[in-house]
């Protein structure tokens, strides 16, 4: 028991024999899969902020139109996935259950530079898949517990994992949407004005990025919004996410 | 070659409850109980950090009395198979009384093939979810079974503590009200200060997770 860390969900799964496993012919393969596209983070002075659109995409075309691309992954952290949408949400749910499996078996939570780096490895165990075309590039944030401060962290396709000081974005629109808050960002924004720079680089990205989806007003689809402050993760609630998604589309050109 | 003397069944049994009892009746013991909004679970525990009560699953808590290396090992391998059951299948797939029915395998495996039987009793408390009927197991060192309703208690004065807070009817009360009742109720039954208070929660439906420890100041203002 002692000579190996079990407090590790994974490990469990690997001694039975139920981790995640790719069998994968040679070569690049051509799979059409959903992929799922632009999600960004930016810190505020209470925390981070973390917006997703909810389109996935298959080649030109729109595979699903209200995926959830940001996710609670504990208590005090939020994670986000670009990339092929299948393999990437089964990777999140390990993520959660490791997370969990770790504080009920030890009695505290990983700190967030602890979480950062096992997302991180489990990135880089995706690598043969890389090679097949099948991409995950997740973005995680979170509050520091310890720091009392919120910090992000974006990912490579290695796994290499880089703390952001300002904002980070994953996925086709991610370039557009880096573009806007560079102009827009300010450090320590409060809350309501965080959100707003959010949405707006989210409407920005999909003005662009023909795989982004906007908000759909019509359809009432609404990009996911959360915050992840000293209170913890929460959901900010679609009446808002409207009212921010309409004023920042009545503004763009 | 010496040839082992026989002894019979009956006796051999007889011999681990015993022992098994002996053990458990020095243990320090745990109350779980509903009240309006959950069910507390209260337990006497001096230390912060060794918890006698712990999250299984969203909806699920964990309660052992006795040997500490033995119901923590039970503990373990009861969130292994909670996590796993949840990770394989979906979370509303984890029950307590899936997971009370693996410790009475468990336990009654051990009473009968091991050296020694476990010197411990197990609580599994879960929260009703949509309004159905919470679950109260208590599950003994030779893997015996029982499905409690509304009190369940564990540990060397389980019995007492029990008749105790049972009454003739059963009404849930706030919960400071029923802190303060099972704290009454150690009180009577240990005729001592008690050694410091560990205490935990199954409450509300906001969060997915719903174990929640009290702080000492919870329960010193319940108390209070």
């Amino acid at each position: 028991m002692i000579d190996r860390p079990t407090s590790s969900f994974t490990d469990l799964l690997e001694s039975l024999g139920l981790e995640p496993k790719w069998d994968l012919p040679g070569g690049r393969g051509s799979l059409e899969v959903p992929i799922a596209t632009t999600v960004l983070a930016l810190r505020f002075a209470d925390g981070v902020v973390m917006v997703g659109d909810r389109q996935a995409t298959e080649g030109h075309l729109v595979a699903h139109r209200t995926i959830r691309k940001v996710f609670e992954a504990d208590r005090f952290s939020a994670v986000a996935i670009s990339g092929t949408a299948g393999v990437a949400v089964d990777l999140v749910r390990l993520f959660q259950t490791e997370l969990e499996h770790y504080e009920k078996l030890e009695g505290v939570r990983l700190s967030l530079d602890g979480k950062a780096t096992y997302l991180g490895r489990m990135v880089r165990q995706q690598l043969p898949l890389v090679f097949q075309g099948l991409i995950v590039v997740p973005l995680f944030a979170g509050y520091d517990e310890s720091a009392k401060l919120g910090r992000l962290y974006t990912f490579d396709v290695v796994g290499g994992r880089y703390e952001e000081r300002e904002h980070g974005a994953t996925g086709s629109g991610s370039r557009d949407a880096k573009a806007y808050l560079r102009s827009a960002y300010e450090p320590d924004l409060d809350e309501g004005a965080a959100l707003d720079v959010a949405v707006r680089a989210l409407v920005a990205a999909a003005q662009i990025d023909t795989a982004t989806g906007g908000p759909d007003l019509a359809r009432g689809i609404l990009p996911n919004v959360v915050t992840v402050t000293e209170r913890g993760f929460e959901e900010v609630d679609e009446e808002r996410v409207s009212d921010l998604a309409s004023a920042a589309l009545e503004t763009i050109r | 070659m010496s040839i082992p003397f026989y002894v019979p069944p009956e006796q051999l049994v007889k011999d681990r409850a015993e022992f098994a009892r002996k053990g458990i009746a020095r243990g320090r013991s745990i109350v779980a109980m509903e009240y309006d909004q959950g069910i507390l679970i209260l337990a006497e525990n001096p230390s912060d950090t060794l918890h006698k009560i712990s999250e299984i699953y969203d909806r699920v808590a964990f309660a052992g009395v006795g040997k500490f290396n033995e119901f923590e090992s039970l503990r373990v391998a009861g969130t292994r198979h909670a996590d796993l059951r949840g990770y394989l299948y979906s979370r509303s797939d984890v029950k307590a009384k899936t997971l009370a029915n693996a410790f009475s395998q468990t336990l009654g495996n051990i009473f009968t093939h091991e050296v020694k039987p476990y010197e411990v009793e197990i609580l599994v408390a879960e929260l009703g979810i949509n309004g159905d009927q919470n679950h109260l197991y208590r599950v003994t060192y030779d893997g015996t079974l029982s499905d409690e309703r509304y009190v369940c208690a564990i540990g060397g004065q389980s019995e007492a503590l029990d008749e105790l807070l049972r009454g003739a009817s059963f009404t849930p009360k706030p919960l400071a009200k029923t802190v303060r009742r099972v704290a009454e109720v150690f009180g009577q039954v240990l005729d001592r200060d008690v050694d410091g208070w560990e205490a935990a929660v199954l409450e509300g439906t906001e969060r997915r997770r719903v174990f929640r420890r009290l702080s000492d100041t919870d329960v010193a203002s319940a108390l209070s």
